[in-house]
């Protein structure tokens, strides 16, 4: 497969705005919801899955390229791949706190969250059933993280608002983020057709 | 059997996963574009739940606690893979429909914290109960969420048109933002509701 520059600059502006992951696919919204209450912690998580994310789908996509395949194992991609990420973020986890503690008081809070976040086993399914080479896994990864983290920041930044606003008692909270999050789909829908 | 119906009821109307516990929300929106989608993922969920909560609590006193979490991964992917080959086999245009999310049934966070929180703690019975219940209270938000998206969406229900002929079809209630907008606004106003009960 060609990978020219202009095929890496597609995969990046659609798997970060065209399809992001959280406004026009509707994955990892538990996350999105529950951490978004302000700037900072959407940050933490933001960078919490775009390590993860890249690091298992490098993974998988190698695991699945190498192994199920040329053995016929595809039946087994779903336990294969949630175990390769339940153990990945424990690994994670655990080299963090020992090497590099400043990183894991960072964002050592979102990991054992991330295991159980659809966005990370979603991103390595699409990169497996698109057939990408191992280039564009990285960059389509890094670019689905980007997306998330970019969606989490705006929408924290008007729930932070949100609080100053004056709304129904029955709708503080969890209904009006979903209903800012509407707002926040229609505005990506714009851009839609941006790459053909 | 009264404490069948406890458990049953707990899941449907009081912590009720998609609308009060927040949890699962992705396949509800991704999938309730169509009735006849959201019927197949209530089976889809109903059956791995219960076939794995039912697993998990008959295997609580063996499983190390430390290790309970990988169990439990294993037992639900198990399960998912099985309806995720049988969908591909005997319904394929609605696997097809369903896509990534039919295998995405193994994170939905519904399955991971019943086994947690319920599962692993009592007997077979009431675990049962609590998985059906879970499940049924999905399988209805999911159904009202298609109901509206399927009627001003696409003009019918089931595939059976019920508007007529001439009626445009709301492009918003398909895309992303309908969804978003319908869940919020049913969330609110089950607070409304049961806050006045309460009252």
């Amino acid at each position: 497969m060609n990978t020219g520059l202009f095929d890496i600059f597609k995969i990046v502006i659609s798997a970060a705005f065209i399809e992001n992951i959280l406004l026009a696919r509707y994955i990892g919204l538990c996350p999105y919801i529950g951490m978004s209450t302000n700037i900072a912690n959407s940050i933490g998580m933001g960078m919490a899955v775009a390590f993860v994310m890249v690091l298992s789908s490098i993974v998988t996509w190698t695991l699945w390229n190498y192994i199920f395949v040329p053995l016929h194992l595809e039946y087994l991609r779903i336990m294969a791949f949630i175990l390769v990420i339940a153990v990945l973020v424990q690994l994670v986890e655990v080299l963090l706190k020992k090497n590099v503690p400043n990183l894991y008081r960072a964002m050592g809070i979102y990991l054992p969250l991330i295991t159980t976040n659809c966005a990370i086993l979603a991103v390595t399914f699409l990169g497996v059933d698109y057939n990408y080479n191992l280039l564009q896994v990285v960059v389509y990864s890094i670019s689905v993280a980007f997306g998330f983290t970019i969606a989490m920041i705006l929408l924290a930044g008007i729930r932070e608002k949100l609080r100053y606003a004056k709304v129904p008692s029955f709708y503080k909270g969890y209904p009006m983020a979903f209903i800012v999050t509407s707002l926040l789909a229609i505005a990506f829908i714009g851009f839609k057709g941006l790459v053909k | 059997m009264r404490q069948f119906w406890y458990f049953f009821k707990n899941g449907i109307v009081g912590e009720n996963p998609v609308l009060r516990l927040m949890i699962g929300i992705c396949s509800v929106l991704a999938v309730s574009v169509k009735v006849e989608n959201c019927l197949a993922m209530g089976a889809a969920v109903i059956f791995v739940l219960t076939c794995s909560s039912m697993v998990i609590s008959s295997m609580r006193k063996i499983i190390p606690n430390q290790v309970r979490i990988p169990i439990f991964i294993v037992v639900i992917s198990t399960f998912t893979t099985i309806v995720d080959l049988v969908m591909k086999a005997y319904l394929p245009p609605l696997s097809k429909a369903m896509g990534i999310f039919i295998p995405l049934i193994v994170v939905n966070c519904i399955i991971m914290a019943r086994a947690e929180a319920f599962a692993s703690k009592r007997p077979i019975l009431p675990s049962i109960a609590d998985a059906l219940g879970m499940g049924v209270g999905y399988t209805l938000v999911i159904t009202a969420i298609g109901v509206v998206r399927e009627l001003f969406g696409y003009g019918s229900l089931l595939s059976v048109r019920i508007f007529p002929e001439n009626y445009q079809n709301m492009m918003f209630m398909i895309l992303p933002p309908g969804a978003f907008l319908l869940i919020g606004v049913y969330i609110g106003l089950l607070n409304h509701f049961s806050r006045r009960k309460s009252k």
